[in-house]
């Protein structure tokens, strides 16, 4: 894994694990993986494996944190030890912060925040293992869990990264290919509403190129948002068929 | 004006449920003049009316609920107590005690310690205020005998039945006396601990199955058939 790849994208034009510049990573989502959360999810996009919690609404503690028109939302993402190739230290790094920040900046826009005034929800993402673009994963799975807790959301959230990788606009970020590659940009989208609610980008685009690439981004989201949706779906249905 | 489920068909929050005239009821919200779903859960639609039966949502006091509680702290003139929601309820001790009593002298753990259940009525609740419980009623107060069963606050009508059909059955196979806290706990005491399990059975199963149909009948098929069991390993 440490030397660097000649070539990202072979002469078929198709990349390193065999998509085209197009392709989702195979995805696999549970809804209500741990029965002791108010609600959860786990999902596995490629190499990614990733955990999701949600408590509450509860009462806020401390109580000076409590807002007396809305609901305090709470995150925390953390990384495992063992998920990535160097152990990493199990003390919540400054990406760790950041990205915390910016998965609950990304998943608040879905929740009616006025509904519930002095009560907090906290939201746990555990990282098993990392394999490029877990921010995406991880707001997939944490408002799906937040939807599974019965918390009222305008709709769900869908993430999903794209970015430039030998001079090609390609969707779902692997680890190599965040680190090799050009460029890289998640984005969270709510489809139903058609409104972006995270929006980075770490690398250099043209503007025409950044513009392909949100809207390629945007269609991985729609997808991820259909798989979501069968999720959440499923987790009854199964109840039905067992007894018919 | 489309709508753009079936009624009673399972939709996920940002589910399009209908455009145009409606009105949005609980659980969904209206954006555009487009009704969403806001919880996982049954649509229905009733008239102008677009609504959604959450399968999961936790509980929000309401002004004359029945809840069950269990008492969390007790303070100088009154008792904190849990009632499964994301507010705590607060029971005075003036509800409790009709004399009038005096923090120095009375000890109020004598009356309500921490753990005890109550069934409590809630008196006074906004926005603003944690919500208020009160006893001064016949058949509230502190619980003394019995079991607990917690399902979906959501799923108590569903545990009532139409016009009350789920909960007679239940009370009249296991003669069992049940009070059903709208807050999601439920209290059955019985004459034996047999018809009290039996009950808490058939409970679980209707909060795991609520969102199926012809609920009532496989309820009543239960309760014969756990009977039967019980009934062929006493002999």
């Amino acid at each position: 894994m440490s030397q660097k790849p000649e070539k990202l994208i072979d002469k078929k034009g198709l990349r390193l694990d065999g998509r085209k510049p197009d392709e989702l990573r195979p995805i696999k989502i549970e809804v209500g993986a741990l029965s002791n959360a108010d609600g959860s999810a786990y999902i596995e996009q490629g190499k990614n494996k990733i955990l999701a919690a949600v408590y509450g609404p509860k009462e806020v503690h401390p109580k000076h944190m409590a807002l007396p028109d809305r609901m305090v939302l709470r995150c925390r993402y953390h990384m495992a030890p063992f998920s990535v190739q160097e152990r990493k230290s199990p003390a919540p790094s400054r990406r760790e912060i950041e990205l915390s920040k910016v998965i609950r900046e990304a998943v608040e826009p879905a929740i009616f925040m006025e509904y519930y005034p002095r009560t907090a929800i906290d939201v746990f993402v555990e990282v098993l293992q990392a394999d490029g673009s877990t921010r995406c994963a991880s707001i997939t799975a944490a408002s799906l869990a937040l939807a599974d807790a019965g918390i009222p959301m305008r709709d769900l959230v869908a993430a999903c990264s794209a970015g430039k990788v030998d001079d090609t606009i390609v969707l779902d970020l692997m680890d190599t290919e965040d680190k090799v590659g050009s460029a890289d940009v998640p984005v969270a989208f709510m489809p139903n509403l058609g409104v972006i609610t995270l929006l980075q980008m770490d690398g250099i685009l043209t503007p025409e190129e950044f513009e392909k690439t949100v809207n390629l981004a945007i269609e991985g989201c729609r997808k991820i948002y259909a798989l979501q949706k069968e999720a959440l779906r499923s987790k009854y249905i199964s109840v039905k068929e067992v007894e018919e | 004006m489309p709508t753009f489920f079936e009624k009673r068909q399972l939709v996920t929050p940002g589910d399009l449920l209908a455009e145009g005239d409606y009105i949005a009821g609980e659980n969904a919200y209206k954006e555009g003049g487009k009704i969403y779903a806001a919880r996982t859960g049954l649509v229905e639609y009733e008239e102008k009316k677009v609504s959604v039966v959450a399968l999961r949502a936790f509980y929000i006091p309401k002004v004359g609920d029945t809840v069950i509680g269990t008492v969390v702290e007790v303070g100088f003139n009154g008792w904190t107590v849990d009632i499964n929601s994301p507010y705590m309820a607060i029971l005075r001790a003036t509800e409790v005690l009709s004399r009038p009593f005096k923090p120095q002298k009375n000890d109020l753990t004598e009356v309500l310690d921490v753990g005890d259940l109550v069934v409590a009525k809630i008196v006074a609740y906004d926005r603003t205020h944690d919500p208020q419980l009160s006893v001064n009623e016949p058949g509230l107060g502190k619980i003394t005998r019995g079991q607990i069963v917690k399902i979906t606050p959501t799923k108590i009508p569903r545990v009532i039945g139409k016009k009350g059909s789920m909960i007679s059955l239940i009370k009249q196979e296991t003669g069992c006396h049940i009070i059903l806290g709208h807050n999601g706990v439920i209290l059955i005491t019985g004459k034996s601990l047999e018809d009290e399990e039996l009950a808490m059975i058939a409970i679980r199963k209707i909060d795991e199955e609520s969102h199926t149909t012809g609920l009532t009948d496989r309820i009543s098929q239960l309760i014969k058939k756990e009977k039967e069991k019980k009934g062929g390993s006493q002999e």
